[in-house]
């Protein structure tokens, strides 16, 4: 995407400094804001264990007297809480740093998931065109005309139905990857085919088919990295709306187990002690959700318009 | 028209077939029909007499033309769960999920077309700044938090509204309505203002965008030269040249419509066919889940269809050229 001058030799982090990506970053403060935001969230997350100041659930550390405390204050026991504890006497701030290392792992995975599928089948039916083109399209279409959480909801009734029971539990966040990613894969796919259609008939896709290179390999090799740039925003953006189906399924009791909880699941814990008056049992997952489905998806946003070459 | 009519029908009956067949093979193969239907003292002799005589045994098209005819006449077996006809349940829930839907689909409209036009003809003044800042909120934030937060608000903090049912309710015929009641109409305002949310903001800044483009075009130019009163201008030269790009959008946007509904069916306990979906999708109440897959399918079919004809209603270019496809 950015070319680099010929001229004088640079260090690697000088590229990186001269780029037009770098310069776009620079000066949106929606992207250097949203970017902090994401960045604090996820490295919370991934450091859990260590940051977190009790572990929420291990019950040898759970004790009932705790339950029920304020934000900000100690308990009856003398146990200080942050962001206040819930009715078991967890701490609220560890289980949101767990909850969303639960809802990263999925949101990640099933966008993973759900990129891999779609790139693979828009480069085959953008590459191929004719008759396997029209049937993977079709079924995009169909796809993307039905609602993701519909089909995740159904794909998880199924599995609940073929599961032996004993499974269930284990399976339920693999089920989960399963159903988000895969009904997310038709945006990848359809943005994909597009680029690799037009890539097709480059002539450096020509020259390596004259040598005799193999399909697959012009696939891979040539055409993939040259229609990469829109999947990351497509990526970007998905993961965002991943989190926000992991934690609405979650919240609708559908989504991992109650013994590892994601933010959608704190959500739906906190939200039956609303009307009893413990509000931050409810509200701290709930800012946190919002926080970090916000921040990814502004810098997706940020990402579209600066991989775009008619905006700069 | 008639002839694109029929062939948008065409297509349609395909994809309700393409429907029917997922939803009959979930129906038949998850989970055994026969062992959630006998009783535990049943022999193997008894559910084989019982598999014979629901025409288990049959060969598969056979069996699928049967779920085809039966689905037709309305019947789509009985509930694993509740141990009455699957129609009968869909049948006593849906008058609260059509008022729902109905009433915030209303709300979407009117506010969005409203909120779009003067934030696109007030381009500059605060008021329509904060809106825009508002909408934001709207797309970003999810429709379950949305709920929550109106039912902190209204319920818990200022208790001016319930936070859940639908209030007291009267019959009609088999149609129980919640719009006659005082506590029916209160019940209704936080979820359709919950449903209508994200409808709202998307047709708002479309109504908006589109202004702004439509705005611009020589056409409004001659038609201020000509003299034409402000609102004449904005309104039936410049409004009703939106209209197709907000008909596309809310067309397309069924199916976020149909899952929003089934999430503030959940947050606010409003007894439609939403949450009854979600509670047999947790125990795995298969003809429940098929016979609601086979009725969204049904009113996708019926809503593009309606929007395909409103095409022809709103822009006439469509109807002069009989060369012109359609969008």
């Amino acid at each position: 995407m950015t070319d680099i001058t010929p001229s004088a030799p640079k260090g690697r982090f000088a590229k990186i400094i001269d780029s037009d990506i770098f310069f776009s970053y620079r000066t949106s403060p929606v992207a250097i804001v949203s970017s902090i935001v994401a960045a604090i969230l996820v490295l919370a997350a991934i450091f859990a264990p260590w940051i977190a100041p009790y572990d929420p659930f291990s019950p040898r550390t759970l004790n009932l007297m705790n339950g029920f405390t304020p934000p900000m204050s100690e308990s009856m026991l003398g146990a200080f809480f942050i962001f206040g504890s819930d009715h078991q006497g967890r701490d609220v701030f560890s289980a949101i740093l767990y909850g969303s290392r639960v809802s990263l792992l999925v949101g990640v995975s099933a966008v993973m998931f759900a990129m891999i599928l779609g790139v693979s089948l828009g480069l085959i039916a953008g590459f191929r065109g004719g008759l396997t083109d029209t049937v993977i399209m079709r079924i995009a279409d169909i796809q993307l005309s039905f609602p993701s959480i519909l089909i995740a909801l159904l794909i998880f009734g199924i599995a609940r139905g073929i599961l032996p029971p004993a499974q269930q539990e284990n399976m339920a966040i693999f089920v989960l990857i399963f159903a988000i990613g895969l009904s997310d894969w038709a945006q990848f796919a359809r943005t994909v085919r597009g680029s690799t259609m037009v890539e097709r008939q480059k002539d450096y896709v020509s020259a390596a088919r004259i040598i005799g290179v193999k399909p697959i390999f012009i696939l891979i090799r040539h055409i993939l990295p040259n229609v990469l740039g829109p999947v990351l925003v497509i990526g970007t953006i998905g993961l965002a709306l991943a989190i926000i189906a992991e934690a609405t399924l979650s919240f609708l009791g559908v989504g991992v187990p109650p013994t590892r909880p994601s933010l959608g699941t704190l959500i739906r814990i906190g939200q039956q002690f609303l009307f009893s008056g413990e509000w931050w049992i409810l509200f701290f997952p709930a800012i946190t959700l919002v926080l970090l489905a916000l921040s990814v998806n502004l810098l997706g946003d940020w990402l579209r318009d600066a991989l775009n070459p008619r905006l700069r | 028209m008639l002839a694109f009519i029929f062939k948008r029908l065409g297509q349609s009956i395909i994809v309700m077939l393409a429907v029917a067949l997922i939803s009959f093979i979930m129906f038949r193969y998850v989970g055994d029909p026969v062992a959630s239907m006998v009783s535990q003292e049943a022999t193997i002799a008894d559910q084989e007499l019982l598999r014979e005589r629901l025409g288990l045994n049959d060969p598969f098209y056979v069996q699928f033309f049967r779920f085809i005819m039966n689905a037709l006449q309305g019947n789509f077996g009985i509930s694993y769960r509740l141990q009455t006809p699957v129609a009968d349940l869909i049948m006593s829930r849906l008058p609260a999920t059509i008022e729902l839907a109905l009433t915030s689909a209303t709300i979407a409209l009117i506010v969005g077309i409203v909120a779009g036009v003067f934030t696109a003809l007030n381009r500059k003044s605060p008021i329509a700044a904060g809106i825009m800042a508002f909408s934001l909120i709207g797309v970003s934030l999810p429709t379950f938090l949305i709920g929550i937060g109106l039912i902190y608000i209204f319920a818990v903090e200022l208790q001016w509204l319930p936070s859940f049912g639908r209030g007291q309710v009267v019959d009609l015929g088999w149609w129980r309505t919640g719009f006659l009641t005082e506590t029916g109409l209160r019940s209704l305002i936080l979820p359709a203002i919950t449903l209508s949310l994200f409808q709202m903001t998307l047709i708002m800044r479309l109504v908006r965008a589109e202004m702004l483009e439509v705005l611009r075009q020589d056409y409004i130019k001659f038609a201020r030269a000509r003299g034409l009163s402000k609102r004449a201008i904005n309104f039936s030269h410049a409004l009703k040249n939106t209209m197709v790009p907000v008909i596309t959008i809310a067309g397309l946007q069924l199916g976020s419509i149909i899952t929003g509904a089934l999430i503030t069916e959940t947050v606010f306990q409003w007894p439609g066919i939403g949450s009854l979906f979600l509670s047999s999708v947790a125990v795995v109440d298969v003809p429940v889940m098929a016979a609601y897959l086979i009725f969204v399918g049904f009113v996708f079919v019926i809503v593009n269809l309606i929007v395909d004809i409103l095409y022809y209603v709103v822009d006439p270019r469509l109807r002069v050229g009989g060369s012109s496809k359609g969008h």
